[in-house]
């Protein structure tokens, strides 16, 4: 086995999104761009208080999905 | 208020279940996106980077074999799956796409269950980079005409009404009038026929659910058909050489992106 797997302390790995779509992707409802969060693995839309799942590397950008953000 | 037609909730599921089936149709899908993407033979224009709506793992495979790069998006994440990366589950109504990038957008036979066609025809135009070309094909008027009067027919028969049971298509001057309202120039909309032969007539409402394509309009009788109804009109579909035909009459539409 590869050394790199040994790694314990890291976050649950999320299966990656491909770079190519985080330049291209907006959020559908606000066309604004997004923030991508690492940790939860989410593309943030903050205009439209929305986080949008990526799941097996696909990112969902369906509002009905999207996780709604806390009221700040 | 919106004047919806289809239950998109309803596309979903569809297209959801039909991930696991699509392949026993990959036939006929397959030959539907050649005979689209053979338009691209048509101009000298090269392409970088395209943008697969819908495509069902049928049509990204293609592009990237003609050296273009492919993004696919499809309502179902599990259909968006089937293309390989990059893939991303999206609404054809709300794109989540930039403007301008992409120089090339394929939907192949994909856009026929959208309520605002115009309004996805006019996002799709601005994913486009200017003189990016838009390839699109959808079942025209036409489609499946001998299965929609049989089971008018025998529905009429055997309970005296009918319910929609085959989606309303677009004629072609609807569809080039749409491109050009929605901004594309050079607008044109032909049509080519895919004729199938079925052997045993009810494989064709296997083949179409296996592709996804149930029926999701809004005011669809839920109620489970009467068990005489797609047996006698299944034996209404004209038939050749013993066997039952249909035929499915694609739109072909091409249109272009301003230029700066």
């Amino acid at each position: 086995m590869p050394e790199t797997t040994a790694s314990t302390a890291e976050p649950p790995v999320h299966a990656p999104v491909d770079p190519r779509l985080l330049e291209i992707l907006v959020c559908p409802v606000t066309k604004q761009k997004l923030h991508y969060d690492r940790v939860h693995n989410e593309l943030v839309s903050r205009a439209a208080g929305l986080a949008y799942p990526i799941r097996d590397g696909i990112p969902i950008m369906l509002p009905d999905e999207a996780r709604p953000l806390d009221e700040g | 208020m919106s004047m919806n037609v289809f239950d998109r909730a309803a596309v979903r599921r569809h297209r959801d279940r039909a991930a696991a089936t699509v392949h026993q149709v990959a036939d006929i899908l397959a030959d539907a996106a050649e005979r689209l993407l053979d338009r691209l033979d048509d101009t000298t224009h090269r392409f970088g980077c395209a943008l697969d709506v819908g495509g069902r793992g049928v049509v990204a495979p293609r592009l990237r074999g003609r050296g273009i790069a492919a993004v696919s998006c499809d309502l179902s994440p599990r259909m968006a799956a089937r293309a390989g990366a990059p893939a991303v589950a999206a609404d054809e109504e709300f794109l989540p796409f930039a403007p301008a990038s992409f120089d090339l957008v394929v939907a192949s036979l994909s856009l026929h269950w959208v309520n605002d066609l115009p309004g996805a025809l006019i996002q799709l135009r601005q994913v486009l980079r200017p003189d990016g070309l838009l390839l699109a094909s959808l079942p025209a008027l036409g489609s499946f005409a001998e299965l929609r009067t049989a089971l008018t027919q025998a529905e009429a028969a055997l309970t005296g009404g009918a319910a929609p049971r085959v989606s309303p298509f677009p004629d072609l001057r609807d569809c080039a009038s749409l491109l050009q309202r929605a901004g594309f120039l050079f607008p044109v909309a032909d049509a080519e026929d895919i004729r199938v032969l079925y052997a045993e007539p009810l494989q064709l409402l296997r083949d179409l659910r296996a592709a996804g394509e149930a029926n999701a309009i809004i005011e669809r009788d839920r109620r489970i058909p009467p068990r005489a109804l797609f047996p006698a009109a299944l034996a209404m579909l004209p038939a050749e050489a013993g066997r039952m035909r249909a035929t499915l009459r694609l739109a072909v539409l091409t249109g272009w992106a301003p230029g700066k």
